[in-house]
């Protein structure tokens, strides 16, 4: 059975599957996109106020009005139809393009900023960076960055998709309210308070970016801003020691790793929103789980030792760890990991394998919840071992009818009507408890539980 | 060691070979003809809505079957001969058995209707069914007919729906389904495929089929007189053990192939389960034929223990069942007659807004809880199980309604308005005990 895949967003029948009201507001947004490239192309810093409002406005309200066009007439429930069929959803030439372009942008973004008109040498920015220079004054009095055009852009996206979300998933409270808080974290912890803080001096900080994710937190200059920063640089440090070290064990024992990766985490917030249109192309296969374990916990193993070279040196001032540099450790991690894995191939690839590539295959901070989530442990005073977390995915008796729904909308690529079909809860160390599993199941069979 | 034979790999003979090969080093051999590996039928709605391409369907991934060594022919079966225990494959191959387990299914009615074979009417049943009606619809219709207000009559009215085509669907009752589901059920569910937009006619039947050049063209309602202009007809009137191949092989056969309570059909070494099989002395309450997922699956590991270690009989255990109106689930456990028998009190709460309700059947005598029936809400199998099991009363059971809930987190939750309504009705003042929480469902179901 291969349906012909037609070039329509979302299905090949009779109706192309997108309404009027669709495709006016398709325009809006795409004439919104057009007056950033126009601006970005002209390479200007002039008058760029007009610009930036004006097409972050049609993005807006054509991405908001499309979602009411695409779900407005539709009854609460389950919104899957066609994703097998349509170009974008099915790795069909839609989705080659927008890969190439998403990943395109990240390569620009990590390795030509001036592209983007970042201005080199305290020189004035143009392009796409000078369009965004109005946002970042009125938010801190500077001009923009390219990190702050990416953040900008990110935050945007998260806002817009999470409507989208909202009102696909709007019979399920679990999903409303957890693409609410994605929407929070992003918009006010990960995006604005930092600039504001930079505004008043304080180094840039994301509050809920936690190491290892954030695999900077012990660099040199990182910590050395901290310092320099007074009472609250020294809070700044403590905290984000004892976020890793102590406030994420404590809520991945309650609740699990969903706490962070769907609940707070920006590169889950941006999966969970804009990634969710192709969380059904994760690979389900054996041989991914296998590959995805050996890939993550080398990367937690990669990130653990280049921060201990790196601490090592800011202590000892030895530099070389078994021959390698601490520098040039920390630059590599940087590049392959930071920028390659996390951006490039994490979010260029969306479209192609999945929405959650990069916090299935790469993420360290995934890696260790993970290890905190599925691990057991006998402690002397017990009489059986324990699981380090109190999360699971319980199943219904035998209502299980091994339909597959479950496992296909896993973005995580987990089988998870393996276990569904054979009764036993799902305790996997890289689940990060979406629920969606048990939203698309249709006879009931899945529960999001901590016992 | 011996060489079983299973024809069929469905729920029921998938679930037979696997529970043979964890019980015995016995050599496995399924056959069908429908697909190599085994997928969940009950899936093939979503391959046609494009939820899952139909990979995604298969119940196990291919090499399992192999690391397992249950191995697998595509092939139809011809027929069998039970004296020299030959299978003969409509290729030519031939099989030898020491054993045979029978897991043919079923197949959609046809009674007989004039037009019923042309090309675009059909049931929806098989791998091949599903692929039909694609060939059929793929390039847009402008109407399709449905006969029938079953399980499988809703799902192939919401595979169209999904893919825009218009549909009507003729139901010979005064409601839907309201031979399996009480009447407020019934009629919910006959609002929700109203408010999808599908034409549903009750108390409709079909009359006769035309066609053009071998396709159908119209139908004609036997009622009204109607003739409905149509590019397909979907034939969902019930469906019929399927065995015709066993025909010549001496093998007793009734409505479908009739079996003891171990299993065994009339033929030594010999045993029929799933859809196909009809039990000659079905536990009490239970029907002879019950072609549902969940019966197959337990015949099947039944089957494979009689086999394997000592004879065991089948017991089918609470009857449970669950389905999906288009954006409606619903779920039962236990006994919850269409019609209320008269010694049974049936309290029924509805939501004012939503598609969801509870309804709790019990003995009003003895207040001994019998069934429960949920729509677009989620019930603990093994809890509603173990209370109708164990003939709980209905207070102490509504007083712990909470240890059922199974809907996801931060739903709302219902069951305070169900003990208020019985409260209500009884002129009591029962108030909600334990509260929904998995701890307190593990002490209930295993302390």
């Amino acid at each position: 059975m291969q349906p012909y895949k037609s070039i329509s967003i979302t299905a090949h029948h009779q109706t192309d599957g997108i309404n009027l009201n669709q495709k006016l507001a398709l325009s809006l947004v795409g004439i919104g996109l057009l007056l950033q490239m126009v601006f970005w192309l002209s390479f200007q810093s002039e008058g760029a106020g007009v610009w930036l409002w004006s097409s972050i406005g049609l993005v807006s309200v054509g991405s908001i009005w499309y979602t009411a066009g695409q779900y407005k007439n539709t009854l609460p429930g389950i919104k899957n139809n066609n994703n097998w069929f349509g170009s974008l959803t099915s790795r069909g030439s839609f989705a080659w393009v927008l890969a190439i372009l998403l990943t395109g942008f990240y390569v620009l973004l990590y390795w030509y900023p001036h592209l983007l008109g970042q201005g080199s040498g305290g020189g004035v920015n143009t392009g796409l960076v000078g369009l965004f220079d109005p946002l970042s004054i009125f938010l801190k009095g500077k001009p923009a960055s390219q990190w702050f055009v990416y953040g900008a852009i990110y935050t945007l996206t998260i806002l817009l998709m999470g409507v989208k979300f909202i009102y696909k998933y709007r019979h399920n409270k679990y999903q409303v309210y957890r693409t609410f808080s994605i929407m929070f974290f992003q918009t006010a912890i990960a995006f604005i308070l930092p600039e504001i803080m930079q505004s008043l001096n304080k180094p840039y900080y994301d509050f809920k970016n936690i190491w290892p994710l954030n695999y900077y937190f012990f660099f040199d200059w990182n910590i050395d801003a901290m310092l320099a920063a007074g009472t609250f640089g020294y809070f700044m440090l403590f905290w984000g020691i004892i976020s890793f070290l102590v406030i994420t064990p404590i809520l991945t024992y309650f609740f699990g790793k969903r706490w962070y990766c769907s609940w707070v985490c920006g590169c889950g917030g941006l999966a969970e929103t804009a990634g969710d249109p192709f969380r059904h192309l994760s690979d389900k296969s054996l041989k991914a789980w296998k590959l995805e374990r050996w890939m993550i916990h080398s990367v937690l193993v990669f990130v653990t030792l280049m921060t201990i070279s790196v601490l090592v040196a800011r202590f000892t001032g030895i530099r070389n760890i078994l021959f390698i540099d601490s520098g040039s450790l920390s630059s590599w991690y940087g590049f392959f990991i930071g920028a390659a894995f996390s951006g490039v191939v994490g979010v260029g690839f969306y479209p192609l394998l999945g929405n959650r590539v990069w916090c299935r295959f790469g993420c360290p901070m995934a890696a260790y919840l993970g290890i905190l989530q599925r691990f057991t442990i006998k402690l002397p005073w017990n009489k059986e071992s324990r699981r380090m977390s109190k999360f699971r995915i319980t199943t219904n008796g035998s209502q299980c009818i091994s339909c597959g729904n479950c496992s296909t909308y896993c973005e995580m690529g987990i089988d998870v009507k393996s276990y569904a079909q054979r009764q036993e809860d799902i305790v996997r160390a890289s689940c990060v408890g979406c629920g969606i599993c048990s939203a698309v199941c249709p006879r009931g069979v899945l529960r999001l539980e901590n016992v | 060691m011996e060489h079983i034979v299973i024809i069929g790999n469905g729920i029921a003979g998938s679930t037979a070979a696997r529970y043979l090969r964890k019980l015995s080093n016995n050599i496995i051999t399924m056959i069908s003809g429908e697909t190599e590996y085994p997928f969940s039928r009950t899936a093939l709605m979503y391959v046609y809505m494009g939820h899952m391409e139909f990979e995604h369907t298969k119940l196990y991934e291919d090499w399992f079957w192999v690391k397992n060594r249950i191995d697998t022919i595509k092939a139809w079966v011809k027929e069998i001969d039970t004296t020299s225990k030959i299978i003969l494959l409509e290729d030519g191959r031939k099989i030898n058995f020491d054993k045979l387990i029978l897991a043919t299914g079923s197949k959609p009615n046809k009674f007989g209707w004039p037009g019923q074979d042309l090309t675009g009417v059909q049931g929806l049943y098989h791998y091949q069914d599903i692929k039909n009606m694609e060939a059929a619809t793929q390039n847009g219709i402008n109407k399709a007919v449905i006969v029938g207000g079953g399980l499988i009559g809703i799902e192939m009215a919401e595979m169209f729906h999904s893919r825009h085509i218009p549909v009507t669907m003729l139901v010979r009752e005064d409601s839907f389904w309201n031979i399996v589901l009480p009447d407020e059920e019934s009629q919910m569910i006959n609002r929700h495929i109203i408010a999808n937009g599908i034409d549903l006619r009750l108390r409709e039947e079909l009359q006769e089929i035309k066609g053009k050049d071998g396709k159908v063209s119209s139908m004609i309602c036997k009622n009204s007189g109607e003739e409905i202009e149509c590019e397909f007809v979907g034939l969902t009137v019930g469906v019929s053990p399927n065995f015709e191949f066993i025909n010549s092989s001496g093998i007793s056969t009734n409505r479908g192939i009739i079996v003891n309570e171990y299993l065994q059909t009339s033929a030594d070494s010999i045993y029929a389960i799933g859809d196909c099989a009809e039990l000659s002395q079905p536990v009490s309450g239970r029907r002879p034929i019950e072609a549902v997922w969940y019966t197959g699956r337990m015949m099947g590991k039944t089957v494979a223990q009689t086999i394997c270690n000592e004879a065991t009989k089948y017991n089918p255990g609470i009857w449970f069942n669950s389905a999906k109106f288009f954006d409606i689930e619903y779920q039962v456990y236990g006994d919850i007659p269409a019609k209320t028998p008269e010694h049974i009190t049936s309290l029924y709460w509805q939501h004012p807004t939503e598609n969801k309700a509870i309804r709790i059947n019990y003995e009003t005598l003895t207040g001994i809880v019998t069934g429960f029936n949920l729509m677009g809400i989620r019930y603990r199998h093994l809890v509603c199980e173990k209370w109708i099991a164990e003939r709980t009363n209905i207070e102490t059971v509504i007083e712990h309604l909470s240890l059922a809930n199974f809907d996801p987190e931060f739903f709302d939750e219902y069951e305070r308005a169900f003990v208020d309504l019985y409260n209500q009705k009884n002129n009591k003042s029962i108030h909600l005990k334990t509260k929904r929480d998995l701890g307190m469902v593990k002490k209930f179901l295993y302390n």
